[in-house]
């Protein structure tokens, strides 16, 4: 049993590559929104790689308006006994209170996430204080560097949560990549040094990604995906992965969108299998086009 | 240091890893820093080109899903019967149990052990250690264990080759390894250097 098996006394827990190291496991994998044990064991069944614990998925959240904050602990609770795959939950933008509870729970990652409504105008969760992994949306270069500078040990793109309009998620990987490429295309220190100063972040963290051409930690997608070919595109375009949240189960029939996604995830090159998988899926969830939602009830431009 | 550790010669040709999920990438670049040609198999065609094989840490849910649906899991079975070395980390070592009480999805079943998952408990509880491990020298290897798994029972002829905690978390049976961690997450290269050599054992 658990019990028996302990750790040697040299045993070091919460460091920088187990809070990485996960996040490796996690790669050209899917992690879905779910809010019952039901949904997460039909996430788990298609192959999803870990689970969101939530009580809403984004597109209810921004359906119902107020407040978004943490879900109830006794729901993350029943999900994390459903399934054996990681459960992963969210924390409002710098509620360090949510995520003492949340690692008091014992999740496997936190997500300190724009789609529940921000507590702190200031300051994002000091992550580096946790044991407990976060993974955080980033729109740009800048925004990623200041939260893996923070602690994240994960960083998604952030797209619009909510809307199954892939548009925004296009735009936010892109900018990251392309602001990846700039910064090993730069060479001279000084320039480096400026980029530093631009992104507000040490400059030896811009000289790692320069010389890497890749963020110190894994990146994936999110905000968006509706399609196995959706899902295919943001791999193609530099994701090692994809959250989907309401796109599967605001769909017609979410275990074999489910399905379907995890597998087009997996073979992104192979056009054969996404035409494959995507044959006869029966309705996608409806969307949202980005004109249609007020710039104040937009979720992208929460945290900076 | 065991005989064939760190002589070239004698390692594996060309190393496959199973790329379907997980950290593949680390052990591909581990593998290319030895010198061997690295493949990355994601169909079961694939496994008659490689002369080894790592599953790699990942989920092992999904990747045994994966495995299977792709026709994989059969052709490897052939493959490791005509004594191709399967090595397999973390998940990899869910993967190729004989015996994993309550997973639910068929896997590999190639190595006579019995693996207990997440034995250590979720994420906060991961660790790194340092460990004893005779066959690649007196230096202790340092592991990095993550949601990982424990070796709850060895067949016969399986050898143990490292404990944490009176817990075996690495073993071997033939051409067969396991290891509870990830030797692909850090830079000793001892593990992939023995690995490889067991094809030519």
């Amino acid at each position: 049993m658990a019990s028996q098996s302990t750790p040697d006394k040299n045993g070091s827990k919460g460091t920088w590559t187990l809070k990485t190291g996960l996040a490796q496991m996690l790669k050209g994998g899917v992690i879905m929104d779910v809010v019952t044990p039901e949904h997460a064991k039909i996430a788990e069944e298609a192959g999803a790689v870990a689970v969101m614990a939530l009580e809403r998925v984004p597109a209810d959240i921004r359906a119902a308006g107020g407040v978004a904050r943490m879900s109830d602990p006794d729901m993350i609770h029943r999900i994390m006994d459903a399934v054996t795959i990681p459960v992963m939950a969210k924390c409002r933008i710098g509620h360090f209170v949510e995520a003492q509870v949340l690692e008091a729970i014992g999740v496997d990652y936190i997500d300190e996430s724009e789609v529940l409504t921000p507590a702190d105008l200031k300051f994002h969760v000091d992550k580096h204080a946790f044991k407990v992994p976060f993974v955080c949306g980033a729109r740009e270069l800048g925004e990623a560097l200041r939260r893996i500078h923070e602690g994240a040990a994960m960083i998604r793109s952030k797209g619009e949560a909510g809307t199954g309009n892939i548009v925004e998620a296009v735009t936010h990987i892109r900018a990251i990549t392309d602001g990846i490429r700039e910064l090993s295309d730069l060479g001279l220190m000084a320039k480096l040094e400026a980029k530093a100063e631009e992104y507000r972040v040490p400059v030896e963290l811009i000289q790692q990604v320069a010389k890497d051409g890749k963020l110190p930690v894994v990146l994936f997608c999110a905000g968006g995906i509706a399609t196995p070919a959706d899902a295919a595109l943001m791999m193609q375009l530099g994701a090692e992965g994809n959250f989907v949240g309401s796109g599967i189960f605001k769909s017609a029939d979410p275990a074999r969108r489910a399905k379907a996604i995890v597998d087009a995830t997996t073979h992104f090159n192979d056009a054969k299998l996404v035409a494959e998988v995507s044959r006869g899926l029966g309705e996608a969830m409806r969307g949202l086009s980005l004109e249609s939602i007020p710039a104040a009830e937009r979720l992208a431009p929460r945290g900076w | 240091m065991h005989p064939a550790v760190g002589d070239r010669r004698t390692l594996t040709a060309r190393a496959g890893v199973l790329g379907l999920q997980g950290d593949f990438a680390e052990h591909l670049a581990t593998l290319e820093r030895l010198g061997v040609e690295a493949v990355d198999v994601r169909r079961p065609d694939q496994l008659d080109e490689i002369d080894a094989l790592i599953i790699p840490g990942g989920e092992s849910t999904t990747i045994g899903k994966l495995a299977q649906q792709y026709g994989i899991v059969e052709k490897l079975r052939d493959r490791a019967a005509e004594g191709m070395p399967v090595w397999g980390t973390c998940a990899g070592a869910i993967f190729i149990a004989k015996d994993v009480p309550g997973h639910p999805h068929p896997l590999a079943s190639l190595m006579d052990i019995t693996v207990e998952r997440n034995a250590f408990g979720r994420q906060v509880d991961s660790f790194e250690a340092d460990l004893d491990v005779p066959v690649l020298g007196a230096d202790p290897f340092h592991a990095v264990f993550i949601r990982a798994p424990v070796i709850t029972r060895v067949g016969p002829g399986v050898e143990v080759l490292a404990r944490t905690g009176g817990s075996v978390v690495a073993a071997r049976q033939g051409r067969l390894l396991a290891t509870s961690f990830h030797p692909e997450l850090t830079h000793d290269e001892r593990f992939h250097r023995f690995f490889l050599s067991l094809g030519k054992s």
